[in-house]
C-alpha cells in the first residue's frame, strides 16, 4: 500500500517538476529574444522555440492532470484552474474575479433566454434576479405554484456575518466555521464567498420586506445555531424559509408580471438537449418538460439552462424533504456529461418527529433552534428506558439525577448546539446501546423543562410556540408538560452536481445553484446556511457568473425546437414513458420506494461499512429490476397522472441510490454526514484521512449499466490549517 | 368609477348607506320614544314633531334621500349577492358546516334585509302613507288626521286582537332587524377601514351596543302599546 | 390514546375540469388514528392501484403545512374540522370509528377543478404578480439596520406574512373573496416602512386583479379567517380597505 502511495506523489512531483521547468524556459526564451527582437530570423526562432516551450508546459500539464493509480488505470484530476478558480489572496479573489469577467450589455441580454428549472430559493432569486437585469427567463417549477418550492419549509434561520451582535463574528469566522462544520471537505475559495454576500442577503431581503424578528429597539435579532459560538442567524419566527422565499417569489412575481419571466406551472423537466457548436462542442440550449396537467411533452429553447431542482434527500423515501421532492433533474445533467459530486454526503438531522407507523409518508422536522434552549437527554438506567419503552412511565417521571444529558457530557464546550452530524450519530449510539425512550426505542428527549423554569412558560411559548403547536398536532402530546421527543432523519443532501467557481457543471452552458450542486458544504452543512447558499447563488453569484459565459453567446440566435437534438430528446422521453406505462406489474410506485429507503436507511444511512455498502449495491440492483419489471402504473401517459410522475422519479432514486452507495464505499474514511464505522476513534468520534480522501469525488457517468469514472478534484487547503473537528473544549 | 367597479367600492356604498340609516333608525327610535313619554305625561311632542317635519320641504327632501339611501342600499344588496353567488361557482358544496366564531346573520343578510324591507313597506303603508303622503296629496288616507301622528300610531296598536297582531309582527321585524344591524354596523366600519387587531373586537361590541339601541328605542314603544293594548283588552 | 378505526370516504371524483363530477364511497378498515388525513387518503390510493382503479389526484408536498399545496374540503371545512391547521397536519384521531368523511375540492369560480380534488389556483399568483411586492432590485439596497421597526410592527407584519397562499379563505368564503389573502400581502408590506412607498398602487393593483378574475366581494362573515390554517386576522382586511380607500379618495 505504502509503496503505491509513494508512487503515486513521486509522478504527481515529477510532473509538477516538468511544468516548472517548462514555464522557466519559456521565461527564459522570451527574455533572450526581447534582447535581440530587431533581428528578424531571429524573431522567427524566438517564436518557434516559444511554440514549443508552450507545447512542452502543456504536455506536463497533462500529466499532472493525470494521477496514476495503483490499478494501472489512470484517475483524472480537476485542478484549480479548471474548476476556475481566481488567482490571489482568498479574501481578494471573488471581487477579483467580478472586476475582470466578461458582461454582456443591456441590448445583447434581450437577446438570450435563460431556462431556470426550479422556483426554490436558488431558482427564484435566480430567475427573478437575471430577469432584472434584462436576460428573458423561462421558469419552471413542478408545483402549481412557484411559492411552493420546499426551501419554504425550512424554519430556522439565516446566517450573515453581519456581527450585529458585537460577539465577534465576521466574514473570515463565517467562512472559518462553514468549512470546519463541513469537516474541510468544501473548496475553500466557495465558501469564503459564500460568506461575503452572506452580508447583501440579509440587506436585500429586508429591502423585499421580509418581516425579519427584532428587538424592541427596532433592530434586527438574532440567534445562535449550532456549529457557532457567535448569534449570526437571522430568523423569522419559525418560518424564515418561508419568509425568504416568498421574497424571493414576490421579486419573481414583479417580473412575472413586467413579461420578463415566463413561469411553467406544474411542468417537470424530464431531459436536457445538448447542441453541439461549431467547434463540435456540446452546449446545453433547452430542456424538454412534461406538462403534468395535460401530460404532454414539451420541448424549450435557451441559450443557457441553470438547475435549481433541489436535493434528492427523498432516496430514503421517509425524509424531511417534500413528496415531490426529486432527483432526477440531477440525473438528467449526469446522463449528460455533468459530474456527480460527492453523492455519499446526505445530512441526517438530529430534531425531527420519530417516526410512527409503516403507513408514513414523511418525516416532519423540528427546528435546530429548539437547542437553543432544548436540552437533549436520555435515562442514565436501562431499567428506566425500558419502562419509557413500554409506556409505563413518561420523560417527567425520571428525576433529574437519572438523565444522562449526553451531548452536554460529551461535548462541554458546544453541548446542545454540536453541528447536526455530531448530534444524530450520538443520538444513535444511545439508541442502539438500548436508551431510546418511545415504543421503538428509535427516540431522545428534547427537555424545555429547564428554559421554561428559566424564562417562563411565556417567553418558551414567543420563541417555540408554532413549533410545539405543530408537535402537539403530529404526535398528540403537550411538549409543554412533558420532554418532545425526537429522533434523526435525511434532511438535506451536501452532495450534489459537481460545479465549478461560476456554478457551471462539466457540459457548457449548464449551470446547477442551491441544494442541487455540490458546492459549498463540504460533508456536512451548518444549520441556517442552506439558506443563505440558495440565495447566495440566486441573487449575488450566478447572476455575474453566468454573464461570463453568455458573454460568448451573444451571436447565437434563438435556434428552433424543431432541430433534431430536440426530437431525438423527445423522442428518448417518450420511449422511457411507455416503456414503464408497459410493464403493468403487480406493486405500486410507493412500494418499491418504501423498500429502497429502507436498504438506504439501514446501510447507507448514518453509520456505514463497506460490507454494508456492498450489500446495498446489490439490492439496489435488485430493487432496479423489480421496478423495471413490476411496477405498476395505472390510467394514461397523456394525461394527468401522480403515479407516473412518481415512477419516473423512482427510477432516478434507484440510481441516485446505488451512486450514494458506491460513493460511500469508496470514501474510506468518515468526515460529516459520511461515517463509516471502520474509520472511527476510540471514543467514537469521526476519523478524516486527509491523506487519502481530501478531495471532492466526481463521478462521470459511462453508461446505463456500467460502473460510473471517478474524477476527483483534490482540495489543497492554501489558507486555512486543517484540524480535527473538536467540539469539546 | 371605483364605487361600482371595484368590490371595496361597492362594499364602502353599502357600508355609508347602512350607516345613514342607522342613524336615520336612532333618530326614528327617539322621535318615537316621545309616543311613550306622551302617553304617560299626557305632552305633545310626538305631533310637534310630525309637524315639524310634515310637508316641509326639508322633511321632504330628507325622505327624498333616506328613499334613495334605501334604494341603493337594497340594490347593491341585490347586485353584490347575484355577484358573490356567481364567484361561488357551479358546482356548490354538499356539506357546509358552522365556523366557529362566524356569525349566522353575517351569512344571512339579504334574508334578513328582505325581511326588513318586506315590513318595511307595511310600515309605510301604516304610517307614512297615512301622515307624510296624506299631508302631501292632500288625499285623505284614513280616519284619523294626518297630523296627529299619535292617534294614528295608538290606534293601530291598540285596536283589540289586530293590535296585538300587528305588535307581535312589529317584534318579528325589529329582531331581525337588530340581526340585521348587529352584523351590519361592525361591517361597516371595517368596510371602512376603522379597525385593526385591538378595535377588531371593539367594534363588534359597538356594532351589538348600537343595533340594540336602535332597536330597542322601538321595541319600547311597542312593548309599552302592546301593554296598553293588553291591559285595554282585560278591562274591556 | 389512538387506536385504530374503520371509516367511509365520501370522496368528490372528477375526471376533468369539464368532466361531470360525482361522490363515491370508499371504505376503509384499520386506520391508526395517528396517521395523518393524507396518509389515509396514501393507504386508500394504494387500496385503489391493487384494485387497478384510477386513484385519486389530489395536492399536496410538503406535508408539514407550509407549502400551501393540499386543499381539501373535508367535513364542510377547508383542511378539516380542527382549527389552524392544513389538510396534511390533520390527523385520523380527530374521526370516529365508523364515521362517512366527505371530501370535497376547494369550491369557488377563479378555483376551476382540474381533477378529483386538485384545483387551479394561479388566480393568487395573478393577484401576486399584480403588485405583492416591493419594486426593489437585486443590489444596491441600504444597510439591513438602517432603518429601525418598531418590534409590535415588525410581528404583526410578520404575523400578516404568514400567509401560504393555500387558498382556504376564498374555499370558505360564501361569497368566494379572496379578501383575506390580498389583505395579508397588502397589510405586510403597508406595515413595513421598505412597502409603505408603493402601498396605495399595490392596494389598487392587487384589488383590481383580484375583481378582475372573478372572486366575490368581502362581506366581513369572517368565515375565512376562522378557516385560515394560519390564522390570519380580519384586522388585515380593515387595512386593505383603508389603503385602497384613501387612495382612490387621493386620486
Amino acid at each position: 500500500m505504502a509503496k503505491k502511495e509513494e508512487l503515486l506523489e513521486a509522478a504527481k512531483q515529477a510532473a509538477k517538476k516538468v511544468a516548472a521547468k517548462a514555464a522557466e524556459a519559456a521565461e527564459e526564451i522570451k527574455a533572450r529574444a526581447e534582447k535581440v527582437a530587431d533581428r528578424a530570423e531571429v524573431k522567427e526562432a524566438v517564436a518557434a522555440a516559444s511554440e514549443t516551450a508552450k507545447k512542452a508546459a502543456k504536455a506536463a500539464k497533462a500529466a499532472a492532470e493525470t494521477m496514476a493509480t495503483p490499478s494501472g488505470k489512470t484517475t483524472k484530476i480537476i485542478t484549480p484552474e479548471m474548476a476556475k478558480i481566481p488567482a490571489g489572496p482568498l479574501a481578494e479573489k471573488w471581487t477579483n474575479y467580478k472586476d475582470h469577467q466578461k458582461l454582456v450589455n443591456p441590448a445583447n441580454k434581450r437577446r438570450l433566454d435563460i431556462i431556470v428549472v426550479g422556483t426554490g430559493l436558488a431558482g427564484a432569486s435566480a430567475a427573478a434576479t437575471l430577469a432584472e437585469l434584462g436576460f428573458n427567463v423561462l421558469n419552471f417549477c413542478i408545483q402549481d405554484s412557484p411559492r411552493r418550492a420546499h426551501s419554504i419549509a425550512a424554519q430556522g434561520g439565516i446566517n450573515a456575518a453581519k456581527n450585529y451582535q458585537n460577539d465577534g463574528d465576521s466574514v473570515y469566522r463565517l467562512y472559518y466555521d462553514t468549512i470546519k462544520g463541513g469537516d474541510y471537505r468544501a473548496r475553500e475559495a466557495n465558501v469564503y464567498r459564500l460568506a461575503e454576500v452572506s452580508n447583501n442577503i440579509i440587506d436585500q431581503c429586508v429591502a423585499q420586506g421580509v418581516p425579519f424578528a427584532r428587538e424592541y429597539g427596532g433592530l434586527l435579532d438574532n440567534r445562535s445555531f449550532g456549529g457557532a459560538q457567535v448569534s449570526r442567524t437571522f430568523y423569522a419566527k419559525g418560518q424564515t424559509g418561508q419568509q425568504l422565499l416568498l421574497g424571493a417569489y414576490s421579486a419573481l412575481s414583479r417580473q412575472i408580471g413586467k413579461g420578463k419571466v415566463k413561469m411553467y406551472t406544474r411542468y417537470e423537466m424530464l431531459d436536457i438537449v445538448l447542441i453541439k457548436d461549431e467547434n463540435g462542442e456540446p452546449r446545453a440550449r433547452g430542456i424538454i418538460a412534461r406538462n403534468l396537467v395535460t401530460g404532454r411533452i414539451e420541448r424549450f429553447f435557451a441559450h443557457a439552462v441553470v438547475v435549481g431542482s433541489g436535493g434528492y434527500g427523498n432516496t430514503f423515501f421517509l425524509s424531511t424533504n417534500a413528496m415531490a421532492s426529486n432527483g432526477s433533474a440531477a440525473m438528467q445533467m449526469y446522463r449528460h456529461g455533468a459530474y456527480f459530486a460527492n453523492p455519499c454526503y446526505a445530512q441526517i438531522h438530529p430534531t425531527c418527529i420519530p417516526k410512527h407507523g409503516d403507513f408514513q409518508s414523511k418525516l416532519t422536522l423540528m427546528s435546530e433552534s429548539l437547542r437553543n434552549d432544548g436540552r437533549i437527554w436520555v435515562p442514565k438506567k436501562l431499567e428506566d428506558a425500558k419502562r419509557l419503552q413500554a409506556g409505563e412511565i413518561k420523560g417527567r417521571d425520571i428525576p433529574e439525577e437519572d438523565r444522562d444529558y449526553y451531548l452536554e457530557r460529551r461535548y462541554p464546550a458546544f453541548g446542545n448546539l454540536v453541528p447536526r452530524d455530531v448530534a444524530s450519530r450520538a443520538a444513535k449510539e444511545r439508541c442502539d446501546k438500548g436508551y431510546g425512550v418511545n415504543n421503538t426505542g428509535l427516540a431522545v428527549f428534547l427537555d424545555f423543562s429547564d428554559a421554561i423554569q428559566r424564562l417562563g412558560k411565556d417567553v418558551v411559548a414567543q420563541k417555540y410556540g408554532n413549533l410545539f403547536q405543530m408537535y402537539e398536532k403530529i404526535v398528540d402530546e403537550n411538549p409543554y408538560e412533558n420532554p418532545m421527543m425526537i429522533f434523526p432523519a435525511i434532511h438535506y443532501t451536501m452532495g450534489g452536481i459537481w460545479v465549478d467557481y461560476e456554478l457551471q457543471t462539466s457540459v457548457k452552458g449548464l449551470f446547477c445553484i442551491g441544494e442541487a450542486n455540490f458546492s459549498d458544504h463540504g460533508a456536512n452543512r451548518l444549520g441556517a446556511s442552506a439558506l443563505m447558499q440558495g440565495l447566495a447563488d440566486g441573487y449575488f453569484v450566478l447572476p455575474y457568473t453566468i454573464q461570463n459565459y453568455l458573454s460568448d453567446q451573444i451571436g447565437v440566435p434563438r435556434m428552433s425546437t424543431d432541430l433534431p437534438e430536440f426530437a431525438e430528446a423527445e423522442k428518448k422521453v417518450q420511449e422511457k414513458i411507455d416503456r414503464l406505462m408497459k410493464i403493468q406489474g403487480k406493486r405500486s410506485v410507493d412500494s418499491i420506494h418504501k423498500e429502497l429507503g429502507l436498504i438506504m436507511w439501514d446501510f447507507v444511512g448514518m453509520g456505514r461499512t463497506a460490507e454494508g455498502l456492498k450489500t446495498a449495491i446489490a439490492k439496489i440492483d435488485a430493487i432496479k429490476k423489480e421496478f423495471w419489471t413490476n411496477v405498476y402504473i395505472p390510467g394514461e401517459a397523456g394525461a394527468l397522472n401522480n403515479e407516473l410522475e412518481k415512477a419516473l422519479r423512482l427510477a432516478d432514486f434507484i440510481e441516485i441510490g446505488r451512486l450514494m452507495a458506491v460513493d460511500a464505499l469508496n470514501r474510506e474514511e468518515s468526515c460529516g454526514g459520511h461515517f463509516r464505522e471502520e474509520y472511527q476513534t476510540e471514543e467514537g468520534e469521526a476519523l478524516r484521512q486527509d491523506d487519502k480522501f481530501s478531495y471532492v469525488a466526481c463521478w462521470k457517468y459511462t453508461g446505463e449499466d456500467s460502473e460510473p469514472e471517478l474524477i476527483k478534484e483534490p482540495l489543497d487547503y492554501e489558507f486555512t490549517e486543517r484540524k480535527t473537528r473538536n467540539y469539546k473544549a | 368609477m371605483w364605487l361600482k367597479d371595484s368590490s371595496i367600492g361597492r362594499k364602502f356604498i353599502m357600508s355609508i348607506t347602512g350607516l345613514f340609516l342607522v342613524l336615520f333608525l336612532l333618530f326614528h327610535g327617539s322621535m318615537n320614544l316621545c309616543l311613550v313619554i306622551d302617553d304617560i305625561f299626557g305632552t305633545q311632542a310626538y305631533n310637534w314633531i310630525c309637524a315639524m317635519l310634515g310637508a316641509n320641504w326639508y322633511a321632504i327632501i330628507g325622505t327624498l334621500v333616506l328613499a334613495l339611501g334605501v334604494l341603493v342600499h337594497f340594490s347593491y344588496a341585490i347586485y353584490l349577492t347575484i355577484q358573490n353567488r356567481a364567484a361561488r361557482g357551479k358546482d356548490r358544496y354538499a356539506i357546509e358546516a358552522r365556523q366557529e366564531g362566524v356569525d349566522w346573520e353575517s351569512k344571512n343578510m339579504l334574508v334578513l334585509g328582505i325581511i326588513v324591507i318586506g315590513f318595511l313597506c307595511l310600515h309605510l303603508a301604516n304610517f307614512w302613507y297615512k301622515m307624510q303622503w296624506a299631508e302631501l296629496t292632500g288625499i285623505e288616507t284614513s280616519m284619523f288626521d294626518p297630523q296627529d301622528g299619535s292617534a294614528i300610531v295608538k290606534g293601530l296598536f291598540t285596536n283589540g286582537w289586530c293590535g296585538i297582531i300587528y305588535c307581535l309582527l312589529y317584534i318579528v321585524w325589529l329582531v331581525a332587524l337588530w340581526f340585521h344591524l348587529n352584523h351590519g354596523i361592525w361591517s361597516a366600519l371595517q368596510t371602512m377601514g376603522w379597525s385593526n387587531l385591538i378595535w377588531l373586537k371593539r367594534i363588534r361590541v359597538i356594532g351589538t351596543i348600537f343595533a340594540t339601541i336602535a332597536v330597542g328605542l322601538f321595541m319600547i314603544v311597542i312593548l309599552y302599546f302592546l301593554g296598553v293594548n293588553i291591559g285595554m283588552m282585560c278591562a274591556a | 390514546m389512538d387506536s385504530y378505526i374503520n371509516i367511509k370516504v365520501r370522496v368528490w371524483r372528477q375526471a376533468g375540469p369539464k368532466a361531470q363530477g360525482h361522490f363515491e364511497t370508499y371504505e376503509l378498515n384499520h386506520i391508526f388514528q395517528g396517521a395523518s388525513f393524507l396518509e389515509m387518503i396514501d393507504i386508500l390510493n394504494e387500496q385503489l392501484i391493487a384494485e387497478h382503479k384510477d386513484p385519486i389526484a389530489f395536492d399536496h408536498d410538503c406535508r408539514e403545512g407550509i407549502c400551501g399545496m393540499c386543499s381539501m374540503y373535508v367535513n364542510g371545512h377547508p383542511h378539516g374540522p380542527d382549527s389552524a391547521i392544513t389538510t396534511c397536519q390533520l390527523h385520523m384521531r380527530k374521526f370516529k370509528d365508523g364515521e362517512t368523511i366527505t371530501v370535497e375540492p376547494w369550491r369557488s369560480r377563479a378555483f376551476p377543478v382540474i381533477k378529483d380534488l386538485m384545483v387551479d389556483r394561479q388566480a393568487y399568483d395573478k393577484i401576486m404578480q399584480a403588485g405583492g411586492f416591493v419594486s426593489v432590485n437585486t443590489g444596491g439596497v441600504p444597510d439591513a439596520n438602517a432603518i429601525a421597526i418598531p418590534k409590535p410592527v415588525a410581528d404583526e407584519a410578520m404575523d400578516a406574512a404568514s400567509c401560504i397562499g393555500c387558498g382556504a379563505c376564498a374555499a370558505a368564503c360564501k361569497n368566494g373573496s379572496a379578501m383575506l389573502f390580498v389583505a395579508a400581502k397588502v397589510s405586510q408590506l403597508a406595515l413595513l416602512p421598505q412597502g409603505k412607498v408603493e402601498a396605495a398602487q399595490r392596494a389598487k393593483n392587487m384589488l383590481a386583479k383580484m375583481d378582475e378574475l372573478g372572486f366575490g366581494n368581502c362581506t366581513n362573515t369572517g368565515a375565512c379567517a376562522a378557516e385560515c390554517p394560519k390564522s390570519v386576522s380580519l384586522a388585515n382586511i380593515a387595512r386593505l380597505n383603508r389603503e385602497f380607500i384613501c387612495a382612490k379618495f387621493k386620486d
